[in-house]
This record gives structure tokens, sequence and C-alpha cells, in this order.
């Protein structure tokens, strides 16, 4: 058998408090950033974000002489569009992604439009030769000078509704989680499951933050995609550790939980091992449009695994100590009654032992 | 005994594989020799695939009819038609308002004589629709309250008229496949409109959002063959109106030449610098319009004008006030400006003109607004996406690249890692991907560039489950089980943590696709039918291979694992 790691003996949980520490740091890195860039002024805002959630334009023009990005930045400023990111197209020499940010109505000029982006910029292309329009293409149309082959332009009322869609569906999506897994498992599990999504959200955002990357629409979808992928972690763990519980019922919830994260560690390796290689397959050849979603997906596929480990179950199984020992307690002094006998009676049908956990 | 239940089951995924296969790559007709051809398949795949608009090219378009318009335009009018009907009924009424802001509208009539309430309010119950209105009196003036719910009523209406007024015109326009929905919430007063290969939607969008508001109304002027009466400035026919215009008069713009055509220089065009004073109500509006058509007698392509006939009731009309007023000028007002003057020769009934010189393209586009009818209000857009066909197939391009390349990874890497159990993984795989894509044929979902990347991670949870099986396998085999011992438990103890697994990722996509909106909604889409059907790929199909090994040599001492 060609294996990794058959028969590892890490003691996890005793590197709880250096786990928690790196992960402190992380977040407060992203939140130095976030803060830091929101108020400086003239600076960056906390997030890069994208056309779908701040409302703006995002043209994709194809040229057939490609202008300096100075130039095309000039003939923008000269049309009245003072700030405006020009960005080469990383896989396309012809190409350029032109970025205009919230222009509003401008009622004179572009009517009936709540985001005027895509009517600016086109006048100041215009300066450059004409568009091939319609259905023509640059080679349909030789007197053409460029094409805008694709354009998002959002308005702010849009922007701010798609922006409250993405909050919504991000807070569901862990409530929706945190139920299942309460119904299958405890909320002790649950909680630390939910607690551990919460930081790997947090820490992708915090990179998102740091770097700058644009926040889309389509980083939402990898967000909740990474929700999905850390949970499943979580719940192979959580499974083994339910298991061993029945299996070995003598041994402390430290050791099991060491044993259950150990002995998945295989699995752990591998499955994320090959996540992550079909992440590093969108981000290498994913192309522009997905840029953002294969960026949060690397970033999540590798703290993902990590938070399992480092904040999922020891969570866990602290809320369970805290929990046990009470709830032990209160059984011990209830035990002459048939009403403590059934309490004890369905935690363990659960297969939730509170047992105090002990070095 | 075994041995059935072997059959049954490979003869389920015998059936569905090759269910799969044709959902996904045969065509919807009497197949030919061509469609095994290996450009035949991809055709045929091509064909059967329903591509979202962001990798087959389109618009994306959001706009909101603006409703509080519509309300607030329907206040004004019937503020006018209540003070007509209380004049004509000759009772004292002195003034009229309106108020139409922050969702309140109200019309409001001032009497001279409080004890007449009665009798105005039944002389405006003749003529104005107030049903659905509260009507309140406090002293010597009458209020007409429009309630909320009924304004949400209404504007609900007005969005569904709207809807079908774009559709008539975008059908009308050409425009294939479109899809025309309402979208998010209802009070947002939004539509869709998605149009598949329309990657330039200016003219579409010009179309949809122009109000033709056509009216014919009396000009006041002395009669043919006295020249029209007309005012060189706005202040000059209002001075004429002694300063004030009355509620039964306006004071509209004249202007003979088309401008509604865009100018080659794209310089705005110069205001039109003659006015008319014209009689308020008109005597037809647009609603009562049978047909219009672009016309032209010379064929040149900027020498076109628009012919309208009438609905009998409008040609009633039409025709007894024509026959009153032979020799007075009649204008044709289009949005508000006068298009055309004409004086009446003799009564006509149900036909007219509007002259002017319109391109063949303008007046076609014009012709088509005043048939479909006009938009209960104005039309704003939110939100504006187009790719067009080449950014598209850039887009599969990379997608098709970035999804191959991460199925090759894994399946080298599975091979080597779990040798022969790794053929049966991929077997898996190579199935899940092809079910998934016959899955979203068969549900009509659209495939869109995130619905790629869901499927490249459908990919990634397939091989999870694998990989929780044949860990499970090799734990037990280590724990020293036999080979259908160890083959049995992993995959009954591994289904457990699987279906979990499943059930989470499932429960967020699920959201994703009730909260997310468009492309987003095609990643939760090819996300869940992969994980569905991971369930029988990953566990049915695997097993069922293992089964197969186990039953050609029980005795097994070892598995390739």
């Amino acid at each position: 058998m060609f294996e990794f790691f058959t028969n590892i003996k890490v003691d996890w949980m005793g590197k709880r408090k250096a786990f928690i520490a790196v992960s402190i740091i992380i977040l407060l890195a992203g939140l130095v950033s976030s803060i830091g860039r929101q108020f400086t002024e003239g600076g960056t805002d906390a997030f890069n974000l994208g056309v779908d959630f701040q409302g703006g334009t995002v043209a994709t023009v194809k040229f057939r002489q490609k202008p300096a990005a100075d130039d095309i930045r000039n003939a923008l400023q000269t049309v009245g569009v003072g700030e405006s990111v020009i960005q080469d197209s990383t896989d396309k020499q012809d190409e350029i992604l032109i970025k205009v940010p919230n222009l509003g109505r401008r009622e004179e000029e572009c009517p009936n439009v709540d985001e005027a982006g895509r009517c600016f910029v086109k006048k100041a292309l215009d300066t450059f030769g004409k568009e091939a329009e319609g259905a023509a293409t640059l080679q349909d149309d030789q007197s053409a000078a460029y094409k805008i082959v694709g354009t998002d332009s959002v308005g702010p009322v849009a922007g701010a509704q798609l922006r409250n869609q993405a909050v919504i569906a991000t807070l569901l999506g862990m409530i929706g989680i945190l139920l299942f897994i309460a119904f299958r498992y405890d909320w002790t599990y649950a909680a630390g499951a939910v607690i551990a999504v919460f930081h790997d959200v947090l820490v992708t955002l915090a990179f998102f933050s740091v770097f700058q990357w644009e926040v889309s629409l389509t980083v939402l979808a990898a967000l909740l995609t990474l929700v999905g992928f850390s949970v499943n972690d979580s719940i192979v763990i959580f499974d083994r550790i339910r298991e061993n519980l029945t299996l070995h019922r003598n041994e402390s919830l430290y050791n099991l939980t060491n044993n259950s994260i150990n002995q998945t560690m295989s699995r752990t390796i591998v499955t994320n091992g090959l996540v992550f290689l079909s992440v590093l397959a969108l981000v290498l050849f994913g192309g522009e449009v997905l840029r953002g979603f294969s960026l949060a997906l690397f970033v999540g596929s590798i703290t993902g695994t990590y938070s399992t480990i480092a904040i999922a179950s020891p969570i866990a199984i602290w809320w369970q100590s805290k929990l046990g020992a009470a709830k032990v307690k209160e059984v011990q002094t209830r035990s002459s009654g048939a009403g403590g006998k059934e309490k004890m009676a369905s935690a363990s049908r659960r297969s939730v032992t509170r047992r105090p956990v002990t070095r | 005994m075994k041995n059935t239940s072997l059959l049954i089951r490979t003869g389920i995924i015998i059936v569905i594989t090759i269910a799969g296969l044709y959902l996904a790559f045969g065509p919807r007709r009497t197949p030919t020799a061509a469609d095994f051809t290996y450009q035949g398949l991809k055709n045929n795949l091509a064909e059967n695939i329903n591509l979202g608009l962001d990798l087959r090219g389109g618009s994306h378009l959001v706009m909101r009819v603006k409703t509080d318009e519509y309300l607030q335009k329907m206040t004004e009018g019937d503020e006018q038609a209540a003070l007509n009907a209380a004049q004509e009924a000759k009772l004292p009424v002195t003034g009229s308002s309106h108020v139409a802001a922050n969702g309140t509208y109200s019309v409001t009539l001032e009497l001279s004589d409080a004890a007449q309430a009665d009798a105005v309010v039944e002389a405006v119950r003749k003529k104005v629709d107030f049903t659905n209105w509260t009507e309140s009196r406090s002293g010597n003036t009458i209020t007409w309250t429009l309630p909320s719910n009924t304004q949400t009523i209404l504007k609900n209406q007005a969005v569904e008229q709207a809807l079908k007024i774009i559709e008539s015109r975008i059908n009308a326009f050409g425009v294939k496949e479109p899809t025309l929905q309402r979208h998010g919430a209802e009070s947002a007063g939004q539509i869709l409109l998605q149009m598949p290969g329309v990657d330039d939607p200016e003219r579409v969008k010009k179309l949809i959002g122009e109000n033709a508001e056509l009216y014919l109304m009396k000009i006041v002027s002395p009669p043919n063959p006295s020249p029209i009466q007309k005012y060189p400035t706005e202040a000059a026919a209002l001075q004429s109106l002694g300063g004030t215009v009355p509620s039964n008069r306006k004071i509209l713009p004249y202007s003979e030449r088309e401008d509604s055509a865009p100018s080659p220089s794209g310089t705005p065009v110069p205001p039109p610098t003659e006015y008319v004073i014209v009689e308020n109500p008109p005597v037809v509006d647009g609603s009562e319009l049978r047909t219009a058509n672009a016309v032209s007698q010379t064929n040149n392509d900027d020498d076109f004008q628009i012919s309208f006939a009438f609905k009998p009731s409008g040609a009633q009309k039409f025709g007894e006030w024509t026959g009153k007023n032979i020799g007075n000028y009649m204008a044709v007002v289009l949005n508000g400006q006068v298009k055309s003057a004409a004086y009446i020769k003799s009564q006509i009934f149900d036909q007219g003109e509007i002259s002017g010189k319109f391109t063949r393209k303008s007046a076609e586009d014009l012709a088509l607004t005043l048939r479909s009818g006009a938009l209960p209000a104005q039309i704003e857009y939110q939100e504006e996406r187009t790719v067009g066909p080449s950014l598209g197939a850039d887009s599969i391009r990379a997608g098709v690249t970035a999804s191959l390349a991460g199925l090759i990874f894994i399946v080298i890497f599975m091979l080597i890692y779990y040798r022969g159990s790794g053929i049966n993984a991929v077997i898996a795989l190579i199935l899940n991907l092809l079910l998934t894509l016959a899955a979203l044929i068969v549900v009509d979902s659209t495939l869109t560039l995130p619905g790629i990347a869901g499927l490249i991670l459908g990919i990634g949870m397939a091989v999870d489950s694998n990989v929780l099986i044949f860990e499970r396998m090799r734990e037990e085999l280590r724990a020293g089980h036999g080979v259908a011992e160890a083959v049995s438990i992993g995959f009954d103890r591994a289904f457990i943590t699987i279906i979990d697994t499943h059930v989470t990722t499932i429960i967020s996509a699920v959201i994703l696709y009730l909260y997310g909106s468009g492309p987003i909604r095609g990643f939760a889409v090819t996300l869940v039918l992969g994980l569905l059907i991971n369930l029988f790929s990953a566990v049915f199909v695997s097993r069922t291979i293992f089964m197969w090994l186990l039953e050609r040599n029980p005795q097994m001492k070892k598995l390739s694992i």
C-alpha cells in the first residue's frame, strides 16, 4: 500500500492554544488591513468591492491597436470620468478591462439608466476611433477601432440589493448548517463547526482585504462553497469522534478527539490535497472572469482544513467539557429519580456523552 | 441469491449510463451515422446543453418600472378629470390640488359651498373611478386618498402591464429566445430581460424605454387659411395666455424636423425654436390606435412618415371632432412635442399621419412603439451586463481547460495512490461527470461559467466520497478484517459520513440558489445535481464494482487498494 500518514500520533488538542493564536494573528491582520484602509484618507477601502456590490461599470474592450493605459485614462477624464482603473487582461493581448466607479444617473447624457458607466466609456473610447456596433466584430468592420466585448454595469440600487442578498445568503447558509449538525450531532459540535466556518470566511476575507483582491458576486459563491467544504471536514472528524465514543467508553474525550483526527488524517490530506489541486487548476486556467472565485477557494481550501483541526474540534470538546461537568453533576444528584435516568438515556442514545475531559 | 442482486444492480447501472449517454450526446431526432463521429457528438452536446448568457454571449438587463411616477400621473389625471366633472355639472368648485409624494397620493377639491359636497361627489363619481380611494371631507374640501394596499395593487398592475408591453415590443423586434420575467421582490417593481446573442443592447433598450405617448390635440389658432399661431419662445406663449397656463391649455414645443434619430456626430440636437398652444384634454390618445406603420413615398432612407389608424371607438371620437372642427388646426403630439400640424380639410374617421423626416429605422421603431401601446411609466435600467460571443467562447475554453486539468490531476493521483481501486474511483468520477451533464439537460437548467466551477467542485466532492470509503477499507484491512468484510464495513461506515457531508453542502447550495442571482444559481444547480448523482456513482456504482470483484474471487486475500 502506498500511503501517507498511516500511523500518526500527534497531540493536536495540546497545540490548540498555538493554533488559535495563529488564527487570531491572521484575523487581526485582516482587521487592521480593513480598518486601516477604510480610515486612511484618499486610500483604498477595506475591500476592493467589485461593481456587483457597490455599483459601477466594468467594460472588457478589444482594440485593434491597443492605446496606452494613460491615454485611455485621459480620454475618460476628458468626458468627465475622474477615477478609473485600466487593467490589462492576463490572457488576451488586445483586450483591456476598464473599471469605472459609480457614476450614477446622468439624465442629460445617458437617459433612463441608473448607472451611466457604459455610456461614458463608449464616449471616451470614441476618441480612438469608432466602435464596431451591433453584431459586427472587429473583423467585420475594418473601419472600427475597438469593440466592447463585455460589460457589467450595476446601478447603486441593484448593487445594494446584491450586497444584501450576499450577506443574507451567507448567514442563512450558516444557520442552515448549524441546525443540521445540531440535529445530527449536538449543539456543541454544531457550534464548533460553525465557528470554524465563520473563521474560514473571515480569514478568506482577510486575505481579500490585505491583497485587495476584488470581491465580486462569484466570490460569494466561493465563500459558500468553502463553507460547505469546511463543514465537510468537521463532519468527517465529528463522525469519527461519535463512532469512537461508542467503541472506547473509557477513553477521555481529549484523547478520543486526538485519535479521531489522527485516524482521519490520511483522508483529510488526500481529499483536501485533491480539492486543492482542482482549485489550483481553476486559478491557473480558469480565466479572468473566475479569478476572484478561484482565489477565494484557494485560500479557503487551506484554511478549511486547518480550521477543522485547529478550531472546530477544540471548541467542540471545550464546550462538551463545560457542559459535561455540569451535566454529570446534575445527573448524579438526580440519579435516584426516573427523570434523571431518562435524560441520561436520551443523551447517550444520541451518542453524545457528557464526560469530563481530562488529560 | 447474491448473484441476482448483483445482476439487478449491474442492470440499473447500465440502463442509467446509456440514458445518460443518450441525454448528453444523443440527437433529439433519428440518429444518423454522422452522430457517432467526434464532431457529431460534440455538436449534439452543444445543442442539448443550455448555455448561460455568460458562455454564449448576450445581454442581461434588470429594469425597474417607475411605479411611483405611474401613480403620480394617475393622480394628476384624476384631479383634472374630477375638476372638469364638477365644473361641467356647474357645481361651485373653487379649486383643486393633489399630493403625489412619499407614498401619499390624494386629490382635493375645494368648494365654496359645503352643502353642495354630496352633489360634487356624485358628479365626480360619474366621471372618475374613485372606487378604491378613501373619501374624506373637512370644511369646504373633499379629499380622495389612495390607501396603501391599493397603491401596491396598482403598482403591481403597472409592472405587469409594462411586462406585457415590453414583451410585445421585443417580440416584434425579433429578439430570439428572450427571457422576460419579474425580478426580485414584488414591491421592487423590477423586470429581468435576458437576450441571448444580443451583445449590444442599445437599440433594444431604446425601443423598450421609448415612451411613445401620442395625442391628437387641437391647436389654439385662427383657422385656415390663416397660418398657425406660433410663438418664438415659451415666455411669449405664456404671455398670450395672461401669464398662467389654465388647466385646459398647454404650451408645447413645435419642431417640424425629426430629432429622435441619432445625429451622426453625436452632438446634441438643438432645441426646438417655436411653440404652440393646444387645448388640453386631447381629442384622442395613443390608446385608441389600432395600428401604426412606417411609410414612405420616395422610399428614401431618411424620408419616412408614420401612418396610423384608430380602433372603432377612437375613430368615432375623432370623426365627431373633425366634423365639428373643419378648418381648424390639429397637432400630432408625440412625447410632449408637436411633431406635425395640419388643418382639418374634411371629416376624417380613422386615419392619420405623422409627417416629419424620419429615418427608416426610427420610423419603424416608432411605429412599433405606437402599436404596442404606451408604457404605464418610465423604465430605468439598474443592472446591465453584456457578454460578447468571443468573451463567452473564451470563458468556455477557460472553464473546460480548468475542469480537464483538475480531472487529470485527480485521475493520476487516484491511480497512483489507490492502484486497482483507483480505477474504480475513476469510473465513478467519469460517470458522475456524464450524469451531471445529463441531469442538467433533464432539468433544463442553464450551464453558466460558475456552473462549470460547480462541476469541478462536484468532482472534488465525488473524489472525497471515494477517499472516505477507501481509507475506511484500508483501516479495516489493517485491523485484520478479510477483504469482503472490509469492503462491506468500509461502504457502510463511510456512507453515514457521506450523507452528512452531502446534506450540509446541499443546504448551502439550496440557500445560494434561493438568494443568489443569475450565474450564481447555475453554480448552485450543478453543485446540487453533482452531489445527488455522487450518491449513485461513488456509492452504488463503486460498490457494485467491488461486488463483482468479490463474486469472481470470493476467497480474495488481497485487495489492490
